[in-house]
């Protein structure tokens, strides 16, 4: 009974902040708003006795993107988006088309027929160990490899990001391989008779 | 014997012609005019042979085609007919290749025009020696091919290769015909041998009809209308003559060769060795008569306008060849053949002798340019007045047997269309004495209008010219009573035996009994005519001038050659391109092109830049189509699959 | 372990809707490229709670698992989308989305 309620209530404020994260005219909002999706998911997750992923979750995706994207939108100089003819315009038939999607969503989860359990990694009884556990113990052996890998997507992600938005100081110098190999003694050396006591011209492109 | 006589003008043609490196001009005329010399005097003991002695011979030489009903094989007949024609073909060529020796000795490539002469001669062969349709085509075709190269010799010269052009596109018209016929003949009998050919005619019961178009052709008649159109183009029949007039840029010994006695002739021998076929066909010969009889006028006619000699000789046989044809179409095939035995001889005469003149008066040919030249050129005066009188018809020269036995055997014709050629040949053998004598009388006779300075350059030609102008004034002499017994007289039956089916020559003897006015009336016309000219020549010289004043119109007509060169001009030489033309902008261009290669082009063009304006940049359209398709490729995959219901 | 009363159905229907909304965030929104990665990340929210519900349903962790790793490919993900944002910012000065239309043919 309770966890009717509660499941109404979470979906409930799950869909109706989605829709606001859309049609927010402030972006702040938008994202405030998208992390209240985040935390209701979560409270359904934990319904479904999924704790660890619940927790997980709003750990990583509150904690880090979340903030990540508020980061963001602070520091570029988004305005007030006004809201633009087109807006209007295109509204009625992504409406359309989006309630048609939904509509064969729901159609098939209906049409689905339900499979047999057959599972593959077996939840244990909570009773006897608790969800995260549980993973833990799937996690480091059957799949190992993935982990790893995600691991690595994460490096890759992280570097990426670096280099992506990494902005050149005009003043910090830097080597270039490249440049440098290619170095012949016409850049470098500049020949010039000097005669005895007389002192030489340092030409300017010297450094 | 008779494969030499028909393959060595070939090989001295090779020789003469790839080997003139090798042999020098010198060399090539002396090998064509001895291998020349030699076949005439074979020809001479087949003539003996075959028709003295009356044999018929086949020679297979090699096979040839074997398809399906078809089997043709190169084979040489030899018989009456062939032993004729091969005698007039040697022995003028022969003549014709002894004076080029002179004629021609400025020239730097005579070596080229030996052998050239030398392969028409064998290509003439080939044709008359042939066993079958197709081997006569092959011959046919070479001697239009020998002409082309011999009338465009002077290739230096626009006008030259404009005529020898015309002259190969001209008879191409006839050549259709021709193949149409030849296949014709083929649908009808599944063979093209001759002797099977005519069998199989003489076996026929009933008349067998043709479809043409869907519209019943009486088959014979057909086969021998179409095979006469080719007759009608290498003849130089009224339609298809306009090349003839033309092919006199060519040298004089060509047009000698080509245009007087051989090639030209090759139709009427055409259709006197398809006797047996005409014999079937009243309508083909009915139409052959009146096509004769017309070009005969005709030709007589232009001839009166032109001044320049050859032209006038040149009209002068396509006047007689109309004589030739309208007597094949009356039956009278015996008296064909002969007139073309005899014309072969004096036309060549007439040709050589202004091929004289005109040498003497160093290549000038405007008759208005001579005069009085009797005094400078006494030989080729008297030799020419020797092959003008044989032309007239005036005997005992030869043009008079052939060519009043010609017109006595129209007479005698049963239905109207041989009376009609009578009449219209006897007018012809009018106009051709009267212009025949005015070549003579403004040549020769007057007084000298060319230059006087180069007075004294006139000479008389060289010996390598005369002596076959005394041979061919021979022939124009004697040809015509010593043959007229066999050809068309009393032993004309025994004679062409095997060739000409006895039935059909009975209208030469029927000409026998024809009333005495008739067999003068020809010599009567020639003397008249001969007046006449000797009165507007000599006595009245403005006599002429007057005349085209009056009769204006006339004139006009004849001058511009009854139009047929500018009716043919736009018709077909303009027509023809811009028919093309036409198809061309709006068929090939319009239509083809537009729904084809261009409208194609032009379509996806237009659709890529309908398309293009689906990508417009901004991402969420992008997102929007892929929610759209995935929207529907989920909406059929439930409903149209019967997955989920 | 789905409780009493409700059936994944439910869930599933919810993460449905939740997708849809995303899917509309994408090309409804006109204001700025911010909302789009917002809403990628609500479509990605949406497949993850299918994998729990299926989880529970059919007593299997596999999904629990997999959550685990899409939860980390989304996260780099906005890292890297964000990342890109900021420099697209900082060339273009401003981050509407009509002025992206580089992609125009």
């Amino acid at each position: 009974m309770i966890t009717q309620i509660a499941f109404y209530l979470f979906s409930t404020v799950l869909l109706l902040a989605a829709a606001g994260v859309i049609f927010a005219r402030n972006p702040v909002h938008s994202v405030l708003l998208l992390i209240l999706c985040f935390f209701n998911a979560a409270g359904l997750m934990l319904i479904l006795g999924a704790e660890f992923i619940a927790m997980i979750m709003v750990i990583v995706y509150v904690g880090a993107v979340a903030v990540l994207f508020l980061f963001v939108v602070m520091m570029l100089d988004v305005n007030f988006a006004q809201l633009r003819a087109g807006f209007i315009k295109m509204l009625p038939v992504g409406l359309a088309v989006g309630g048609v999607l939904l509509a064969q969503l729901i159609f098939v989860i209906n049409a689905w027929p339900h499979l047999l359990a057959s599972p593959h990694v077996p939840i244990p009884n909570p009773a006897d160990i608790n969800n995260t556990a549980a993973l833990g113990q799937v996690l480091y052996t059957n799949y190992f490899y993935v982990f790893q890998m995600s691991g690595l997507v994460l490096l890759v992600a992280m570097i990426g990001a670096i280099v992506l938005t990494q902005r050149h100081r005009s003043d910090t110098r830097r080597q270039s391989v490249a440049a440098q190999t290619q170095r012949t003694a016409v850049d470098t050396i500049h020949m010039v008779n000097a005669s005895v006591g007389a002192g030489v011209e340092i030409p300017g492109d010297v450094r | 014997m008779e494969i030499a006589v028909v393959f060595l003008p070939l090989i001295a043609a090779m020789v003469a012609g790839f080997g003139r490196k090798i042999v020098g001009a010198r060399g090539a005329e002396i090998i064509t005019t001895a291998t020349l010399g030699l076949c005439a005097a074979m020809a001479i003991a087949l003539f003996y042979q075959y028709a003295a002695l009356g044999q018929t011979s086949m020679i297979p030489v090699l096979g040839w085609i074997n398809s399906g009903n078809l089997h043709l094989s190169w084979a040489l007949r030899f018989d009456v007919l062939t032993a004729v024609m091969v005698l007039v073909v040697t022995s003028v060529s022969a003549m014709v290749h002894l004076y080029s020796i002179g004629y021609m000795h400025e020239d730097p490539s005579r070596a080229k025009f030996m052998s050239y002469l030398s392969l028409f001669t064998f290509m003439m062969l080939m044709l008359v020696t042939a066993d079958n349709f197709v081997q006569m085509f092959f011959g046919w075709e070479g001697v239009g091919l020998a002409s082309y190269l011999l009338i465009g010799f002077y290739n230096h010269k626009p006008s030259a290769n404009d005529a020898a052009m015309k002259a190969f596109i001209v008879n191409r018209v006839g050549d259709f015909g021709f193949v149409l016929g030849i296949f014709t003949v083929f649908a009808l009998f599944a063979t093209l041998q001759f002797t099977e050919v005519f069998n199989a005619a003489g076996a026929m019961h009933s008349a067998r009809l043709f479809y043409l178009f869907g519209m019943p052709f009486d088959a014979i008649t057909l086969a021998c209308v179409l095979l006469f159109i080719g007759a009608v183009g290498k003849s130089a029949q009224l339609g298809l003559h306009t090349w003839l007039p033309d092919a006199m840029e060519g040298p004089t010994p060509v047009s000698a060769l080509i245009h007087a006695a051989t090639m030209v002739t090759a139709g009427v021998f055409m259709l006197v060795r398809i006797s047996p076929l005409l014999d079937l066909a009243p309508v083909a010969r009915n139409i052959i008569v009146v096509v004769g009889a017309l070009t005969a006028f005709v030709g007589a006619a232009i001839a009166f306008a032109q001044f320049d000699i050859k032209k006038v000789i040149a009209y002068s046989t396509m006047s007689q060849l109309g004589y030739m044809v309208f007597a094949a179409g009356a039956t009278a095939y015996g008296a064909a053949i002969f007139h073309l035995f005899t014309h072969a001889f004096f036309k060549a005469l007439l040709f050589l002798g202004a091929g004289a003149v005109i040498h003497a008066m160093h290549h000038e040919q405007d008759m208005r340019n001579y005069g009085g030249l009797w005094k400078k050129l006494p030989i080729t005066y008297v030799l020419m007045w020797i092959g003008t009188l044989a032309l007239l018809g005036f005997p005992p020269f030869a043009g008079y047997f052939s060519k009043d036995m010609i017109l006595e055997a129209e007479f005698a014709g049963i239905n109207g269309f041989d009376q009609f050629a009578f009449w219209i040949g006897t007018l012809a053998a009018f106009m051709t004495a009267t212009y025949s004598s005015k070549v003579m009388f403004m040549t020769f006779h007057g007084r000298p209008r060319y230059d006087l300075d180069h007075a004294h350059d006139i000479h008389e030609a060289p010996l390598t010219m005369l002596i076959p102008l005394f041979v061919l004034a021979a022939g124009a002499l004697l040809s015509g009573w010593l043959a007229y017994d066999y050809f068309v007289g009393e032993h004309h039956a025994l004679f062409w035996e095997g060739v000409i089916q006895p039935k059909s020559e009975l209208i030469l003897d029927a000409a026998e009994h024809d009333p005495l006015w008739v067999k003068l009336a020809p010599t009567l016309a020639g003397l008249c005519g001969l007046a006449l000219g000797w009165l507007c020549y000599v006595k009245e010289p403005d006599l002429p001038a007057w005349f085209a004043r009056k009769f204006a119109f006339f004139n006009r007509i004849i001058e511009n050659k009854f139009y047929f060169d500018k009716v043919y001009g736009v018709v077909f030489a303009s027509g023809a391109p811009l028919v093309g033309k036409l198809l061309w902008r709006y068929g090939d261009q319009g239509v083809i092109d537009k729904f084809g290669p261009d409208g194609a082009a032009q379509a996806s063009s237009f659709l890529g830049a309908r398309l293009s304006k689906l990508q417009t940049g901004y991402l969420y359209h992008y997102a929007f189509v892929m929610l759209t398709a995935l929207v529907l490729l989920i909406a059929w995959l439930l409903f149209g699959t019967r997955m989920g219901a | 372990m789905i409780p009493a009363g409700l059936s994944v159905e439910h869930f599933l229907i919810v993460a449905a809707a939740l997708f849809t909304m995303g899917v509309l965030g994408v090309f409804i929104n006109r204001k700025n490229i911010i909302v789009i990665l917002m809403a990628i990340e609500m479509m990605l929210l949406a497949v993850n709670m299918n994998f729990v519900a299926f989880s529970a349903q059919l007593h299997d962790l596999t999904g629990q698992v997999f959550v685990m790793f899409t939860l980390t490919v989304a996260a780099a993900e906005a890292a890297i989308g964000l990342a890109i944002l900021v420099i697209y910012f900082r060339r273009l000065g401003n981050i509407e989305v009509d002025d992206a239309n580089q992609m125009k043919g």
